[in-house]
């Protein structure tokens, strides 16, 4: 099952490399990650995308509260929450293709950020599967770039990851 | 940071002098509190903390310099890692500008460090030095503990900087508070588990020692009357001589510690982390049983094996509340069952599964670790090496008290036990401390012998001289048709002229007559080094063997035994 695990991190040099370590140390798959500072400069969040057993995911969340910079963690998927991401994708947009491109993006509620001469940038947000949708309704042949951000999440309601 | 080494409390710091941490070494000239011990190789040094730190329980200190003062100690800082043991490593590092530089000396050695501490640090700015250092002895020594480094740049130690210092009393740390009690609806739950057992076996590991839970450990299980198993780490925890005591469990365990892990219907696991050279093959463990599992450490728990109850908490605390559980209640585990069970066991026991065949021509080494036991009356502090003489020391040699056992479970590593027993020598200097080792293991650290003249240490060191790497020898002949890809150790030295070149006294043993004259010679002379060359037959294997794949109930028994085996 996929899950979407947010955690705090003291903003310390390496706390990010031990997260990564962890995984590769421990043979845990990461889809996706992302980090960032927050509101309060001592710390920054992080949310992670990985997939497995209920058993893995319990030895991923276990051994991710052992890092001694981890300060909070949780598994949002567990109850109601908001997943977001957001993909830059260059196309080529020629000729009648080109009209079709701007369907396809109003289509998913996208935005064209660049006007190229033969290509569009476009600017997607949503929840990973969504982005998935796109890429998967885009002709393979037309696609130039992708940049990903990776999933960000947060819990709905009074559910909150502070500190 | 030498004033805070002193006001930590810290007795040695075990080190080895380079670019990087002269100014430190020069600070250590000039003060005698903390007393500095001068290695032969930044290996040794991690190996001596960490003896020190495992006969003790307090946390081992050391000293290297950058680059390969780093990397040396790499392979003691994993070895402690694994057997969670509590170290303070300071490595040298080169100056704050010149980090990224490719600098003289230079390694990322936080980036070496990182996925075998408990955690590291790098301090780039003295105000933080002190704070840093007491958070490392905190993180190091609380919860499960395990290895700090702190990597300091040379300029952070810069004599020229002058600030303020006050020992930090405390250390709060947001991110980092290990569990300090059990949950009491848990412990409710496996006591009833417990108490409704008709087939129970409390299954130990090294976290009672770690601990210092032997006392509550012991009152928890006579108060059952269940038997006991120890790991290898565990040893010690519960009496080796104890009625109760089955033996060791695992791979090279009893035959009646495996049958009755397979058979009991109730396993309570008590610090210990169900390794896999515990558990076997993992689909045929305790078929039977439902788990407790105490552990201080949630992510040991159904980490292999998916427990019942899990009890996070320290062992001693818990086994404190959980005593105070079974005096309040008048329930008792079922006599006639237990009665029953324990007949079962008795039965297995019959095997005597370390039965060995007694030569007089050729010395066993089964047979110098009974005399080793009985020369020092079961009570000296026994360090290992890796391999065949190990698991003999495991096996032959029962431990009654707790840190006496001092070997590396976890990682293995060979060249672990000289230095080690020089630590737990500097630790307890009247104390009677011996090394069993074999011939490959102990060349790997036995540059140690120069430290271990320079400062008077009386280590006694069993080579159990079979002239092969026995362990590998015995699975070439069990595994692979008894092919002997580069187990025998051709050229091997005179070890008793060895011995003597450092300084110390040499023998070489090779009559089982002499086994028992020259080992009571050896404890005799209390203030040598002596050395010990046995050489031991070198066909000789470790039996009982679980072999790979296989269950507790599976046991490969030695051919003595294996026409009792019972069903
Ligand atoms: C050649 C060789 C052969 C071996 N054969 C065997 C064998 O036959 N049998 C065997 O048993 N081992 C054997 N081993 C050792 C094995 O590899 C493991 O090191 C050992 O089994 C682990 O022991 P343990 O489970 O007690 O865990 P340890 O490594 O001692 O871990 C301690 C556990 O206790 C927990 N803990 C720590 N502190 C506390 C606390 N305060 N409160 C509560 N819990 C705490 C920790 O979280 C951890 O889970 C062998 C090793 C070698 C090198
Ligand atoms: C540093 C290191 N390298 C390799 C091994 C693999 N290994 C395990 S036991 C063993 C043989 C040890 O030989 P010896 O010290 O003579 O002990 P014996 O088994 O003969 O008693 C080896 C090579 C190890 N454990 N550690
Ligand atoms: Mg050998």
């Amino acid at each position: 099952m996929r899950h979407i695990i947010s955690l705090l991190l003291e903003n310390e040099p390496g706390a990010l490399c031990r997260v990564a370590n962890l995984f590769s140390a421990r043979g845990f798959n990461i889809e996706s990650l992302s980090v960032a500072a927050t509101e309060d400069p001592s710390v920054s969040r992080m949310t992670l995308v990985t997939g497995g057993s209920d058993d893995v995911i319990e030895q991923i969340t276990k051994q991710l509260n052992k890092l001694v910079d981890v300060v909070r963690l949780t598994d949002i998927t567990e109850s109601a929450h908001v997943e977001r991401e957001m993909m830059l994708i260059k196309v080529r947009a020629t000729g009648e293709g080109r009209e079709e491109m701007k369907r396809v993006c109003d289509i998913f509620r996208g935005r064209i950020l660049d006007v190229g001469e033969t290509t569009y940038i476009i600017e997607l947000i949503g929840d990973s599967a969504k982005i998935d949708a796109f890429i998967d309704t885009v002709d393979d042949r037309l696609i130039l770039e992708v940049v990903r951000s990776g999933s960000m999440g947060i819990g709905r309601g009074d559910r909150m990851l502070r500190v | 940071m030498l004033q805070f080494l002193k006001d930590e409390g810290v007795e040695f710091l075990f080190g080895y002098p380079g670019g990087a941490v002269l100014h430190i070494y020069d600070a250590i000239y000039k003060q005698d509190d903390v007393k500095h011990i001068l290695v032969r190789h930044e290996q040794g040094a991690t190996h001596m903390a960490d003896g020190y730190a495992r006969a003790t329980g307090k946390p081992g200190v050391v000293l290297v310099t950058s680059g390969p003062g780093a990397t040396n100690a790499v392979t003691g800082i994993a070895t402690a890692h694994m057997d969670s043991i509590p170290l303070v490593v300071i490595t040298g590092q080169v100056p704050t500008h010149a980090i990224g530089m490719d600098a003289f000396q230079e390694v990322d050695c936080v980036g070496i460090t990182r996925p075998c501490v408990k955690h590291n640090y790098l301090v780039k700015d003295v105000h933080d030095l002190a704070i840093t250092l007491k958070k490392a002895f905190h993180v190091a020594t609380s919860g499960r503990p395990g290895p700090v480094v702190i990597d300091i740049p040379k300029d952070v130690t810069h004599p020229d900087i002058k600030i303020p210092y006050e020992y930090p009393q405390e250390v709060r740390m947001r991110s980092y508070s290990p569990v300090q009690k059990g949950h009491t609806g848990q412990m409710k739950k496996a006591l009833e588990l417990i108490l409704s057992a008709e087939r129970p076996m409390i299954y130990t590991g090294g976290g009672v020692v770690l601990d210092d839970a032997s006392e509550e450990l012991r009152t928890f299980a006579r108060s059952l009357g269940y038997p006991t198993t120890n790991t290898l780490m565990g040893l010690g925890a519960f009496p080796g001589t104890d009625s109760q005591f089955v033996g060791m469990l695992g791979m090279h365990g009893t035959y009646e510690a495996n049958m009755a892990m397979h058979h009991c219907d109730v396993l309570i696991g008590i610090g210990a982390r169900f390794d896999d050279r515990v558990v076997g093959d993992v689909k045929k463990f305790c078929p039977h049983a439902k788990i407790v599992h105490i552990d201080i450490d949630p992510s040991s728990i159904s980490k292999t094996v998916k427990v019942d109850v899990p009890i996070v908490g320290p062992v001693g605390s818990v086994l404190r509340e959980m005593n105070a559980m079974i005096n309040a209640t008048n329930r008792r585990p079922d006599a006639q069952a237990l009665e029953a069970w324990w007949n079962r066991i008795r039965e297995w026991q019959s095997i005597d599964c370390l039965r060995y065949e007694q030569s007089d021509t050729c010395i066993k080494p089964q047979f110098v670790l009974q005399k080793l036991y009985e020369i020092t009356e079961g009570d000296a502090f026994i360090t290992s090496d890796v391999g065949q003489h190990q698991m003999w020391a495991a096996q032959f040699y029962p431990f009654d008290k707790p840190r006496r056992w001092i070997n590396s479970g976890g990682l293995g590593t060979m060249g672990f036990g000289l230095p080690a027993a020089m630590g737990v020598q500097f630790a307890y200097p009247d104390a009677k401390v011996a090394c069993v080792t074999g011939e490959g293991s102990i060349v790997m650290c036995i540059q140690e012998l120069s430290t271990a003249k320079q400062y008077g240490l009386p280590v006694k060191v069993v080579n159990l001289n079979n002239r092969y790497l026995g362990m590998v020898r015995q699975w070439q002949e069990f595994m692979y048709e008894s092919r002997e890809s580069h187990s025998y150790l051709d050229s091997l030295p005179d070890f008793a002229a060895l011995a003597e070149s450092f300084g110390h006294v040499g023998m070489t043993i090779e009559s089982p007559g002499d086994v028992e004259s020259a080992l009571e010679e050896a404890f005799a002379m209390e203030d040598r080094l002596v050395f010990m060359d046995f050489i031991t037959d070198p066909t000789e294997n470790v039996f009982p063997m679980m072999m790979q794949g296989k269950g507790h109930h599976e046991m490969l028994l030695s051919e003595m035994c294996r026409d009792r085996e019972l069903a």
